[in-house]
């Protein structure tokens, strides 16, 4: 495969969130602000892109009746690696996202890569995919991010767009917007538009 | 690809050794900067309940003019033999020599027992007292809130406040982060004439010509709860449970 369709497959054609439904639980946790969003987003496509190089490279050597342990243990080092990375450069995100970057690992789109992508592939295509899957994950998180932040709280990035009545200004801010369910229904309206304009994703009966 | 159980086990060790050397390194690597981090975080927390916290500040050279101090809650008095500096509280919040049950009647706060020491923070200007810092802390609808109170050295009037911690509801008790709400904290009394802790948090909103407004905060609107749990945080606090006996020193002049 194409370094660009390794890279850019996973955006539209193959989201990991619209059309594998993996990743769920934290893009609903993450995304009432897009700075949690944006950071969530690249550290899960720098932990991906990492952890499937690294399968990729020992793939030969992995016997098969430890393989899931194995890349488990890959991606959970890569995982503290990216939580001790964000604690040190980004304190105040990694401290209002507690416990989610620890997270990553139980995202199924770490696993799924490295099984079902790395085990197979040379390092740097695996690489490439994790990054592309990490990509297209971030840019759904990023997309739920925006709704939820701007008409959930009518800022951008932190930035005041919509000034609230609480303050003094005239948008009345969407509450449920900023509980993590809101982001079931922006996803689901996401997967319905997606599909709409890509019927060959919808699975058949 | 062989699968025998030496092989198996060989592969497993070595990755296990390459993964914490991995894991410690990055640890170990970057815990300096986490620790500066950490303190840089609390040193603002203090500095923004008491209000010297402008776009801008140097933290560091803005927490100059902090002097922390532990006190004893008991006596109200500085706790003798305690060095402030090296005084960790979230040790002492779980040290059994210092930690004292509470009463269920008396508990406001929901928070059952609590450390006979506390780290108290003096904010002095020009070398003299001019704010004190405390912390409090009380369940809220979800969570237990985290807060730091700042007070003038009248020790009765309200300098400041914010919460540095907490879980509740955004949009609705996550207001308690709102800064317009914090906005009318300063100002307030937290004492009556009779020396009873005071602060009410109301339902709605409050009207400056209401009697005792000065003791009164408005009420969130959708989280009652929060609200209640924010007025029985300062109620139990500034009761004789919490900082009464130590306010009631700074008053008298006994705290410089």
């Amino acid at each position: 495969m194409k370094t660009k369709e390794l890279l850019l497959d996973p955006v539209v054609k193959n989201n990991p969130i619209a059309l594998q439904v993996l990743g769920i639980c934290s893009a609903l946790a993450v995304t009432s602000q897009l700075k949690q969003a944006a950071i969530m987003g690249a550290a899960v496509m720098i932990v991906t892109g990492i952890s499937s190089a690294m399968v990729a490279m020992i793939r030969n050597k992995i016997p098969n009746s430890i393989r899931i342990i194995v890349q488990m243990t890959v991606a959970a080092s890569a995982v503290i690696v990216a939580d001790q990375f964000l604690k040190a450069y980004f304190f105040d995100v990694s401290k209002q996202m507690s416990v989610y970057i620890g997270l990553i690992i139980t995202n199924c789109i770490v696993m799924g890569r490295m099984e079902g992508f790395a085990m197979k592939n040379g390092p740097w295509a695996s690489f490439l995919d994790g990054v592309g899957n990490g990509f297209g994950y971030a840019l759904l998180l990023l997309a739920v991010g925006i709704v939820r932040e701007l008409f959930g709280s009518g800022k951008l990035f932190g930035i005041s767009v919509m000034s609230l009545t609480t303050e003094g200004g005239w948008y009345q801010s969407n509450g449920l917007l900023l509980l993590p369910p809101s982001a079931f229904f922006i996803i689901g309206v996401l997967i319905w538009i997606l599909r709409t304009f890509r019927p060959e994703q919808i699975e058949k009966e | 690809m062989s699968e025998t159980a030496g092989k198996t086990l060989t592969v497993a060790a070595v990755l296990c050794g390459v993964c914490s050397v991995l894991v410690a390194g990055a640890v170990v690597v970057l815990k300096p900067k986490q620790v500066i981090n950490a303190d840089l975080d609390f040193k603002k927390n203090v500095l923004m309940s008491a209000g010297l916290l402008k776009p801008g500040t140097d933290i560091n050279e803005a927490f100059k003019e902090v002097e922390p101090v532990v006190i004893n809650l008991e006596t109200g008095a500085i706790a003798e033999g305690v060095d402030p500096k090296t005084f960790d509280q979230s040790k002492a919040d779980k040290n059994p020599d210092y930690v004292q049950e509470i009463q269920k009647t008396q508990d406001l706060a929901g928070i059952k027992r609590r450390a006979k020491l506390q780290k108290v923070y003096l904010v002095k200007k020009d070398g003299t007292l001019d704010q004190i810092v405390l912390h409090v802390y009380g369940k809220g609808l979800w969570s237990t809130m985290k807060g730091f109170l700042s007070l003038d050295k009248d020790a009765l009037t309200v300098r400041g406040f914010n919460f540095y911690s907490h879980a509740e509801t955004p949009g609705l008790g996550g207001e308690i982060d709102n800064p317009k709400w914090i906005a009318q904290w300063p100002g307030k009394k937290i004492y009556n004439e009779e020396m009873k802790p005071a602060i009410d948090v109301i339902k709605g909103n409050v009207d400056p010509s209401m009697p005792h407004a000065e003791y009164k905060i408005d009420g969130l609107s959708g989280a009652t709860l929060t609200s209640v749990g924010v007025e029985n945080t300062f109620l139990f606090w500034l009761s004789e449970n919490g900082y009464a006996k130590f306010l009631t020193n700074v008053r008298n002049g006994e705290i410089q």
